[in-house]
Order: C-alpha cells, then sequence, then structure tokens
C-alpha cells in the first residue's frame, strides 16, 4: 500500500532539510524498512533489543550513508507484536524526542498491537491511502481509532490528520476503473498531504535500497518532495493528477 | 439557627415495601418459616422495612399478643414498621405493639406537604376511613413522631405528576468513522461531522446530521416511535426509527444524497427531501 515506502521517503525528506529524524520500523515481525533504506545488513541490535534493554539507542540506531541527520531503528524479525509495550515504546520515544526533532512511525497494515503502538503517542497521523475503496475504507476505520484510543485522544485532544494517495494513476480513474481525489477526499475529510502518482521509479527505488525521494527526476521523488515541503506549510500546487497531454511528437510516434 | 428560619418541611412520599401477609399466629413454626423464606433471598431481605398485614387473619381470641411476633421478625432480619388492614376486635392487641394501625391496601389516600413555620401549623390528613385526624405542629421537636404520623397515614399512596425532564443533546463535533458507535442515551443526538461508512450513531431521542450520513442511524431505540432522523445528505446504510428499519438499497430511488427527513408513520419509515421545490 505504500506505508514504508512514504515512511521512508517523508523522513528521508526531513533530514534533506537538515532536521535531526529518526524512522522506527514498528512491524515487528516483518522487518521492511531496513530493506527500502537499503541498510539490511548493518542491524545489529533492532527496537524490541532496546525495550527489552539488551541494548542501548547508541548502538542500535543505524546512520544513513547518504543523508546527514537520517536515522533507522529497525524492526525485530525473530519477536512477535507482543514484544512491543505501552511503557517500553514510550520510554524510547521519551528518550529519542531529546536528540532528535521528528520521529517517523513506520506503522504495520491492519489495526492490530503493532499498529496502536505505533499511532498511540502520534501528533500527527499521514494516513497512506490507495485510490481504491477498501483501502479507503480501512484508512477511514484507522482514522477512527486515532482520535479515540491514541493518548491525545485520551487527554481530549486532536491529533492532526493528513492524506496521502500513493499509486495513483491519472488514467485509470478516467476509465472510472480507481477512485478520483475528490472522491477519496469527500469520503475521508482530511487535508490531502500529496499525491503520489503510480509509478515504475517506487519499485526501482524499493529494489534498490533507495528512497524514492531521492531519485528526483521521477514525478514520485518529486510528489514526495512537494509533500515533505507543505508539512512545514509551504503553499505548493498538487501534481500529477491529469492525464499527461501527449505532444505532437508523441502522438505521431504512437508512444 | 435563627427562629425565623424553616427546620423542616412534611412531605408525602411512596415507600414500597415488603407486606407479610399474616394468615395463622400464634405459631411455633412462625420463626423458622420465617428464617426459611428469608434464607432464599437474603440480599433482598436484609434490613428491610415490613408492613404486617392482618387482611387474611381471622383468629380465635380477640386478643392476640403481637409482641413476640414483632420479636421474631427482628430475629430474621427484618423490621416491622406498621400493621395493615387491623380489624377492629384485634386494634387493642395492635396498640400495645406501640405500632401503628394502617388502613387497607385498597384504600389511598392523598397528603399534602405540611410545611413547618415559627407558627404552629395545623393540617388536615386524611386517612383511609375518611375521617380526617388533625395534627397540630407544636415546634420541630415534634419533627419525627409527626414525620412518623405522616408516612404511616398516608398509605404508600401519593400520586406523582411526571414532568418531562429536559435533557441536553449530545453533540459530535469530529467524523464518526468506521467502526465507532456514538450513542445519545435518553436525548437527541448532533452530528456536525460526517458519519462514515460502517460507522454507527444511536440515540433515545431525534439523530441530526449536519452532513453525510454514510453509516447506520438509528433513532428512538428504547422504542419512541415520535424519533425522527434529519440528515444533510443521506447515503445511509440503514436508517432506523424504534426498531423500524430500511436499508440502502430501499433508500436509493428516496431523497438520495440530498438532505433528508425520516420518520415513522403508521408503522413504515417515510422518506421526505428537506426544501423539496
Amino acid at each position: 500500500m505504500g506505508k514504508t515506502t512514504t515512511s521512508a521517503s517523508i523522513g528521508t525528506g526531513l533530514a534533506q532539510r537538515g532536521h535531526k529524524t529518526v524512522i522506527i520500523d514498528f512491524d515487528v515481525g516483518l522487518r521492511n524498512l531496513d530493506l527500502i533504506m537499503g541498510c539490511e545488513r548493518r542491524v545489529v541490535y533492532d527496537f524490541v533489543n532496546v525495550i527489552n534493554g539488551e541494548a542501548n539507542l547508541k548502538q542500535t540506531l543505524i546512520k544513513d550513508k547518504r543523508v546527514d541527520n537520517l536515522y533507522i531503528l529497525p524492526a525485530s524479525q525473530t519477536r512477535d507484536k507482543d514484544a512491543l509495550t505501552q511503557e517500553g515504546v514510550e520510554k524510547v520515544l521519551d528518550e529519542l524526542s531529546e536528540d532528535f526533532d521528528f520521529i517517523v512511525c513506520d506503522s504495520p497494515a491492519g489495526i492490530e498491537r503493532g499498529a496502536q503502538m505505533a499511532l498511540y503517542f502520534a501528533d500527527m497521523a499521514v494516513v497512506v491511502t490507495n485510490p481504491e475503496v477498501s483501502s479507503v475504507r480501512d484508512s477511514d476505520r484507522i482514522l477512527g481509532i486515532l482520535q479515540s484510543k491514541s493518548r491525545k485522544a485520551e487527554k481530549g485532544e486532536v491529533v492532526e490528520e493528513k492524506l496521502l494517495l500513493t499509486r495513483y494513476n491519472p488514467e485509470r480513474v478516467e476509465e472510472g476503473e480507481m477512485l478520483s481525489v475528490e472522491d477519496v477526499k469527500e469520503i475521508l475529510a482530511i487535508e490531502l498531504l500529496g499525491v503520489i502518482p503510480e509509478s515504475e521509479a517506487v519499485l526501482k527505488a524499493s529494489n534498490q535500497g533507495s528512497p524514492v525521494i531521492l531519485d528526483s527526476d521521477s514525478n514520485s521523488g518529486q510528489a514526495y518532495a512537494d509533500a515533505v515541503g507543505r508539512l512545514f506549510g509551504e503553499e505548493i500546487e498538487h501534481r500529477f493528477l491529469d492525464v499527461e497531454k501527449k505532444g505532437f511528437f508523441k502522438r505521431l510516434m504512437g508512444a | 439557627m435563627s427562629s425565623s428560619e424553616v427546620c423542616f418541611q412534611l412531605k408525602g412520599s411512596n415507600i414500597t415495601s415488603i407486606v407479610l401477609e399474616l394468615k395463622q399466629y400464634p405459631s411455633t413454626e412462625f420463626l423458622s418459616q420465617l428464617q426459611d423464606k428469608v434464607s432464599q433471598a437474603p440480599q433482598l431481605f436484609a434490613d428491610s422495612a415490613v408492613v404486617i398485614s392482618l387482611e387474611k387473619f381471622s383468629p380465635e381470641h380477640t386478643h392476640v399478643d403481637f409482641k413476640p411476633l414483632i420479636a421474631d421478625c427482628f430475629e430474621a432480619g427484618l423490621h416491622p414498621m406498621a400493621f395493615r388492614s387491623v380489624d377492629e376486635a384485634l386494634l387493642e392487641s395492635v396498640k400495645t405493639t406501640g405500632l401503628p394501625a394502617l388502613p387497607g391496601a385498597a384504600r389511598s389516600a392523598s397528603v399534602h406537604a405540611v410545611e413547618a413555620d415559627n407558627t404552629p401549623a395545623a393540617e388536615l390528613l386524611p386517612n383511609g376511613d375518611g375521617e380526617q385526624v388533625e395534627m397540630t405542629l407544636e415546634s420541630p421537636r415534634e419533627e419525627e413522631a409527626v414525620e412518623e404520623a405522616v408516612t404511616t397515614i398516608i398509605e404508600t399512596r401519593v400520586e406523582i405528576q411526571e414532568k418531562l425532564v429536559h435533557r441536553p443533546a449530545k453533540i459530535i463535533e469530529r467524523p464518526v468513522r468506521g467502526g465507532q458507535q456514538i450513542y445519545a442515551e435518553g436525548c437527541d443526538l448532533i452530528v456536525l461531522a460526517q458519519v462514515s461508512e460502517g460507522a454507527e450513531v444511536l440515540a433515545d431521542g431525534n439523530i441530526h446530521i449536519y452532513a453525510p450520513l454514510r453509516g447506520r442511524a438509528l433513532a428512538g431505540v428504547k422504542g419512541d416511535s415520535n424519533a425522527r432522523i434529519f440528515c444533510q445528505q443521506l447515503e445511509a446504510e440503514l436508517v432506523s426509527v424504534a426498531g423500524i428499519f430500511i436499508l440502502s438499497d430501499e433508500l436509493k430511488d428516496k431523497a438520495w444524497k440530498q438532505a433528508a427527513h425520516i420518520q415513522l408513520k403508521d408503522e413504515r419509515l417515510t422518506i421526505a427531501q428537506i426544501n423539496d421545490k
């Protein structure tokens, strides 16, 4: 669906702007973030080791080699989701927040423990959704959990919500095979942070272990960069929403 | 306390109590039978006040010593507070126990609240036989005695006129998302944001939704068939009033995606478009 791709790209984008950022993988048992960030061979300790006091943060955090100020806290492949205790997660987040400007929590799919732990302490949530009915419904559900079961909700406060639409394909929207941006906005009624077009570049970046935002020639990379800019309050127009008009030459060649 | 202040107020009140209907007495088995009954529901009977009814009691002698009966009641954990339906022949016997004799169950009486001020007040309290008992309140010290008299004379049947009490509506300002349920108990529900598919809003009263309704809305869930549902954009999965519901399939040809007003008429839900021009 694009949650880990998005966490990697947004985290990288924040660090590129000079903010000390850490991305935490909450998908205990699966481990994806380190692959997408291309640091899987450098994982020694993991999030669960830190929670259990078997390693400290300094030993566990992996510094990114391409972008300054960027760190990864990998998930454990050998434990299950019950290893994440609320007290343990809170302790780690408290410690991280002393050093870091931004903590990006990469949530696993679903609405179970891992996802609830990832969202519980959130100040802001970026809800990643695909332009299809089932995905949008799931996002609606997770928004409900966010506003009822998070720490802010328990205190009677509101977690800031942003919508990020990934795998958007304007041609398929035109053919009625996909929901449009407007459809999704109407169903979820939250602020749109960005629309990431469906692209080969995302797959290529994942396989190469490099967040797609670093591929600044690709539409997807640019769309993520725009989204990060909007997080800082910049007014950037949404791009890649319409079918590209084929130029004269392209039409001639039938491409 | 200054002498001009009112020390107390006498009021009629309705008390539910256990009635012990006496059939045979004296009996050596009274205590054991009573204890047996009490032990069947100790929670219910624990320290409860009882009224001893003599309606079905016809003794051989006019003089019956009720004192052991009262002692037995206390022994079993009950607190006799009065006798009821006392035959005139037994009145003397009852009086020796010190407990008042109340009129029979079929007769009712009403009482007015007696407010005591610093001037002696007199109030007429009709008793069950139609005779009137005059009571004069001399001083607040008589409070207890008078109160007891009032509570016992009025035979637990003061009519209380029920008033509709206004309860404020429950107001929800954020979207109700799929999987969430909101229930407005005993009042109306007002939702200012959308109700998503898979969400459920319920109210004992009316439901107002000033946004799209895509989930389920159930008004009058405790059976109020006058409850109604109002929404700004009807796209509901289900709407129900007092348990009578219709599903989206049927809704689609009526005010779909329009502002709508749903109510129950002759056991059927009617859907009307609001501002239909």
